[in-house]
């Protein structure tokens, strides 16, 4: 009886029972207890009743069509690979299978709300606790059970589990997290595929790009270029997911800047490659905008200006696209000076060190 | 298992251990002698649940999750989970020797080879979403309900640790394929690994096993999506029906209905054939869509691969509000301290807001709790309007989800309603702080309206829209007085009031300790309850009746109200419809 | 005799007579209309045809030469492509003053599409307009065009073509009633926002499995109706309404009380 308390106080249920003031009034209105119970009209007309019950066997009837449909459209029409075959396979078992299921449910249903007893039962709730011989009880099993083991006096064995306990989940979660986390060699994030005179390729097939096959407006996809058995490897994707550049060509009088510290050049006659990275999470970022000259990301809208050094003019990037510095070689192929000069794609803690 | 036969004069016999005939009977005999399921079946079989549609919601949940059980079960009789490189030969054209990761191509195959594999395929991924916006809709029931106050906070807990578990099987889920959209889902959460201080890179190489995106993302997360988030998911789901059962089932406020009973239908059979058959229903429909409606064609968005990105990069509805606070935030707070780089930009949208978010769902009942300093159990739930700061919460808590992920979808905002995508952003970026602000607000305010117009129903009855002109030439529009079911229903709350404390200082002028607690305490507690509506009191109900030159007469009112049918004179408003004029006069 | 000159009079005789003469009329049409012009072979009267076209309708922005001016792009050198691609969408003649010109029905027809095309490439060389077995769907290679597409064209466009948006209301539209002569001359003159996809980089055979690629995809979804074939916020969108809304509506029938 501990929650139902003075009702005077906020932590009392001041409508259970009318309370009168005073003056003897009621300061609360009584329970009007449970509403009357409507009857159905399956109840009262055994016409109705008998409808009802067709209509119950009627849906339980659709159920068993549904699944004999589902079994002969299983047999009957498998995909036959085709856009349209796949499409027919799967609506045809699909609707077979939702009519024999459908069947049941609102059989079950519609039996349960029009011909099942609906008068209402009431069942008593308990307090949750247990009551409070229970709990003494209870303590009292705890206590004698700590004084056979003798813990309380034994201090020095207490602290001995306690430490035990406490350290030997080390001996799984290291070789856990320590083996799940490859060579751990994040300097790795530094460096990528480009080396001096690597040359540019057309991604996905790897054909080398000449820089005269770039004219103004265009935009080509970046991959360093490798053997063709290089790339059926797995490693080939890990590696592209850094390497990737996108290759844009400029009017010369529309750059405003590029990253190319002093004396040197890292543009060629008007092309220029940046990192497809986002700087921001990592997409690839490869909405190029010819007339504005600006590079968008899909992800997160971050918006790049390439004509000025692809710094962030929108969007939640805060770093401009690393640059990878090009030159041609002596076929006019596009070849690369060196790798980029700082780490691609996202930032992290020791991205400067 | 006995039948009486005594007359109703005899004394109640002794039930006796009789030998089972029937088929049935045996075999129940059989299972009580080794398990003593008798007793489970004398406390379980008529247990009595209380009725209302809305209690179905956390169903809905349940059965979607069946039902990804049982599609999962299939799929993984065909997806391979490996990250090794093959070429694949099959339907559709457009993939067609290309080279893929097998746990793609095993998902082509699945999807055009395997009879029914397309439809369990997108039974599964509607299921999923289902799961999700289930388990959303019947949080936000609770919320306004009330339903997590004491006994049930530890259930709420529990539910909330199941919502993440969902999330996570849901992430982990369409991650499986190996697509370019979900890979670059993949590597967008490893740009937000890669930003947490200190330990990101490891952290990243630890989810990775290396650089991204290596070849063990797709094993890994296989034995995340089938063994450890499934199982953990059981055990919860048992851990929260098993204290329904224990708590017995909230019930909506209503005559009869009080914290010490439970009003409803027995298990067996209404809930039986109920909730069964609302299983067979909620499969059914996710096999319609399954089979009508696309979901999820991953050939269209290729094997994975770093190059490729498709507009309409998004992950499913679930984790949108991710993806608008990534979109929303400016990038101008990443610094270089000492050398070392801090993605506030990242961080923010990705852990703090979420953070914000969860924490707020979290700790929520422990903080009703605290400003009301309620102890008491509670099994009838709160009409909405009757906790309008609550309600307003709720609201606000809704509209900032959801225009979170509005935000993750503005580039199609933009294209389906011509806007600028630049624009959209910017208008979210303040709705964000506004419109929850602006959502709490008015919320608050219409439940507190609701309040004072169900208190005005209480005081004057229903208009009937009647106007009766008695002999003296007075005219009345005629009321019809509540019936005590109505009247019930509206005046059966508390009005909390915002807590009392002790003073700040003892009788002998000393300051106590923890005053400054307790006044933070009083403070928020005002937040919530300053603003109340108390409900009617059957004093008011008999003011209201007496507008005119006298009070209602003692005698006669005490009876009548407390029967509830007021037929009072000389007022302006309640007259019985049927009774005349003159029957009206004491 | 009788009986037809009976039927003369026939309330229902004039509507016979009527659809007698529209057959003849048509059949007649059919049998004598000119065929549309080839642009390929481009007469000098093609030529003077479209430079009074041009200077009638698009002089008043591109110049009387078509020299541009600081806002308006010279056409010299664009190709017979440009034009045809402009002109047959109906983005040219530009109307509205907005983030990008919108495709609207065509203000020229095919004949003058072309002589509008033969003028502007005698202004300078420029890219021409492709040859029917250059865009022929059915030689392509759908494989291999799905990949192109994804690395170059599914970031603006979607995977399959639906359309998407780019920044500051600009956008690049969807692509399942495009023809196949006005993809290939999308990617090779690089229309407004689009940049431009030269031979050297897209080759024109890999122009052609493109092609093949797009019209592969109207064929629609296998998995059923496709929902604009947007990705998971429509999926989410569609969850929601059709499967929350049965759902709920389910869960309300199966409270609610029985009559």
């Amino acid at each position: 009886m501990s929650d139902y308390q003075n009702p005077r106080s906020p932590e009392s249920s001041p409508r259970e029972v009318g309370h009168r003031d005073q003056h003897g009034t009621l300061d609360t209105f009584p329970d009007p207890g449970l509403p009357e119970h409507k009857s159905r009209m399956a109840d009262r007309d055994p016409k109705a009743s008998k409808r009802a019950e067709r209509q119950v066997a009627t849906l339980f009837g659709i159920s068993v069509i549904g699944t004999i449909a589902a079994l002969v459209v299983y047999f009957v029409i498998p995909p036959d690979g085709t856009t349209a075959g796949v499409r027919l396979s799967t609506l045809a078992l699909g609707l077979a299978i939702a009519f024999a299921l459908l069947g049941i449910g609102l059989g079950a249903v519609h039996w349960a709300k029009v011909l099942m007893s609906d008068h209402e039962k009431v069942d008593e709730r308990h307090p949750i606790a247990s009551d409070p011989q229970t709990r003494v009880d209870a303590l009292a099993e705890l206590d004698a059970g700590v004084k056979d083991s003798g813990i309380a006096r034994r201090g020095v064995l207490k602290g001995a589990v306690i430490s035990a306990l406490a350290l030997f989940p080390l001996t799984i979660a290291v070789p856990l997290v320590g083996s799940v986390g490859g060579d751990w060699n994040v300097s790795k994030f530094k460096h990528t595929l480009w080396k001096p005179g690597t040359r540019l390729a057309i991604d996905p097939s790897g054909r080398p790009i000449k820089a005269a096959d770039v004219t103004i407006g265009s935009v080509v996809h970046i991959i360093p270029e490798v053997s063709q058995e290089e790339m059926q490897s797995h490693e080939w994707i890990t590696e592209k997911a850094k390497a990737v550049v996108l290759l844009v060509r400029l009017d010369p009088r529309d750059i405003k800047s590029d990253q190319s510290p002093e004396g040197e050049t890292w543009s060629y006659d008007g092309i220029v490659a940046f990192s497809k990275i986002c700087t921001h999470v990592g997409c690839p970022v490869a909405l190029y905008e010819q007339q504005t000259h600006h590079l968008l990301c899909p992800c997160h809208q971050s918006t790049f200006d390439v004509a000025d050094s692809a710094k962030v003019v929108f969007g939640p990037a805060k770093r401009p696209l690393p640059q990878l510095p090009i030159t041609v070689d002596d076929e006019g192929y596009l070849v690369a000076q060196s790798d980029f000069h700082e780490p691609i794609g996202p930032s992290f803690w020791e991205r400067l060190k | 298992m006995t039948t009486s036969t005594g007359t109703a004069a005899a004394k109640p016999a002794a039930p006796q251990a009789s030998t089972p005939t029937t088929p049935a009977g045996k075999a129940a005999d059989y299972l009580d002698q080794r398990t003593s399921i008798g007793s489970a079946v004398k406390e379980f079989a008529r247990k009595v649940f209380p009725d209302h549609w809305s209690f179905l919601l956390g169903e809905i949940a349940l059965y979607s999750f069946i039902v990804l059980i049982l599609t999962g079960i299939f799929l993984t009789m065909f997806f391979v989970p490996s990250m090794s490189l093959v070429t694949y030969h099959g339907e559709p054209a457009s993939m067609n020797g290309v080279l893929m990761s097998d746990a793609f191509a095993s998902t082509l195959n699945m999807s055009f080879e395997v009879r029914g594999g397309l439809l369990m395929r997108q039974i599964h991924h509607w299921a999923a979403l289902i799961f999700l916006a289930a388990i959303v809709t019947h949080m936000m029931r609770v919320f306004f309900t009330g339903a997590f106050r004491k006994p049930r906070e530890v259930n709420w807990l529990v539910g909330m640790l199941l919502m993440i578990m969902g999330l996570a099987a849901g992430f982990s889920g369409y991650s499986l394929p190996d697509d370019v959209l979900s890979g670059n889902g993949l590597r967008i959460t490893d740009g937000v690994v890669k930003s947490i201080p200190l330990i990101g890179s490891y952290m990243s190489y630890f989810v990775f096993g290396g650089e991204f995106p290596g070849e063990h993302i797709i094993p890994r997360l296989f034995t995340v999506h089938i063994l450890l988030v499934p199982g953990l998911i059981l055990a919860l789901v048992a851990l929260h029906l098993f204290f329904v059962v224990l708590h017995k089932h909230t019930q909506y406020p209503g005559g009869g209905r009080t914290d010490k009973n439970v009003v409803g239908f027995p298990l067996f059979p209404v809930y039986v054939a109920k909730a069964g058959g609302f299983f067979f229903v909620v499969f059914g429909i996710l096999a319609l869509m399954g089979g009508t409606m696309a979901i999820n064609n991953v050939w269209n968005y290729g094997p994975y691969d770093p190059s490729p990105v498709s507009a309409g990069a998004q992950p499913d509805w679930y984790m949108l509000f991710l993806e608008g606070s990534l979109r929303l935030m400016p990038g101008q707070t990443e610094f270089v301290i000492g050398g070392y780089t801090l993605s506030l930009n990242v961080l923010i949208p990705a852990v703090v807001v979420p953070g914000l978010l969860f924490t707020f769902l979290f700790v929520y009942p422990f903080l009703e709790a605290a400003v009301t300093k309620d102890k008491r159990e509670h099994h009838v739930l709160d009409r909405p309007r009757n906790v309008p700061v609550r309600t307003g919460l709720g609201v606000a808590f809704l509209t900032a989800f959801i225009i979170l992920a509005l935000a993750g979808s503005n580039d199609l905002i933009a294209t389906h309603f011509s806007l600028s995508i630049n624009t959209i952003t910017w208008v979210f970026r303040f709705l964000i702080f506004l419109g929850p602000w602006f959502a709490f607000w008015i919320t608050k305010r219409i439940c507190l309206g609701l309040q004072r117009k169900d208190r005005e129903l209480v005081l004057h009855g229903h208009e009937t829209g009647r106007i009766v002109r008695f002999a003296h030439g007075e005219y009345i529009e005629v009321h019809r007085p509540l019936d005590e079911q109505e009247r019930w229903l509206r005046v059966n709350y508390q009005a909390h009031e915002p807590l009392e404390i002790e003073p700040a200082t003892d009788s002998r002028g000393v300051r106590r300790k923890g005053y400054k607690k307790d006044k933070r305490l009083q403070r928020l507690s005002r937040f919530f309850y300053e603003d109340r509506v108390e409900p009617v009191t059957p004093a008011e109900v008999a003011a209201a009746h007496s507008h005119g030159e006298h009070d209602a007469l003692e005698g006669e009112s005490h009876a009548q109200i407390e029967a509830g049918a007021a037929t009072v004179g000389g007022g302006r408003d309640l007259v019985e419809p049927e009774k005349g004029a003159d029957e009206r006069r004491p | 005799m009788k009986a037809l000159a009976a039927r003369r009079h026939h309330r229902l005789a004039p509507v016979v007579l009527l659809l007698l003469a529209l057959l003849v009329t048509g059949g007649v049409y059919a049998a004598f209309a000119p065929t549309s012009a080839n642009a390929e072979t481009a007469s000098t009267e093609d030529i003077e045809t479209g430079k009074k076209l041009f200077q009638a309708n698009c002089a008043t922005c591109h110049g009387m030469d078509a020299e541009g001016s600081d806002t308006v792009p010279s056409l010299v050198g664009v190709g017979a492509a440009s034009v045809d691609f402009q002109v047959s969408t109906g983005r040219m003649p530009m109307q509205m003053d907005g983030p990008q010109a919108l495709q609207k029905p065509r203000q020229f027809d095919e004949e003058q599409t072309a002589q509008l095309a033969a003028y502007v490439a005698s202004l300078g060389a420029g890219p021409a307009i492709p040859t029917d077995e250059q865009v022929d769907a059915s030689l392509g290679d759908v494989a291999n065009g799905a990949a192109i597409f994804r690395t170059n064209c599914a970031m603006c466009h979607n995977a399959v073509g639906a359309g998407g948006a780019l920044s500051e209301g600009k956008f690049a539209p969807p692509l399942w009633d495009t023809s196949e002569r006005n993809i290939y001359q999308a990617m090779l003159t690089g229309p407004q926002s689009m940049p431009v996809f030269n031979d050297a980089t897209v080759t024109p055979e890999e122009k052609r499995d493109v092609i093949a690629f797009l019209v592969d995809q109207r064929e629609g979804s296998a998995g059923g109706l496709s929902l604009g074939s947007l990705g998971p916020v429509s999926e989410g969108l569609w969850a929601w309404i059709v499967g929350m809304g049965l759902l709920v509506g389910a869960a309300v029938w199966i409270g609610a009380k029985s009559s």
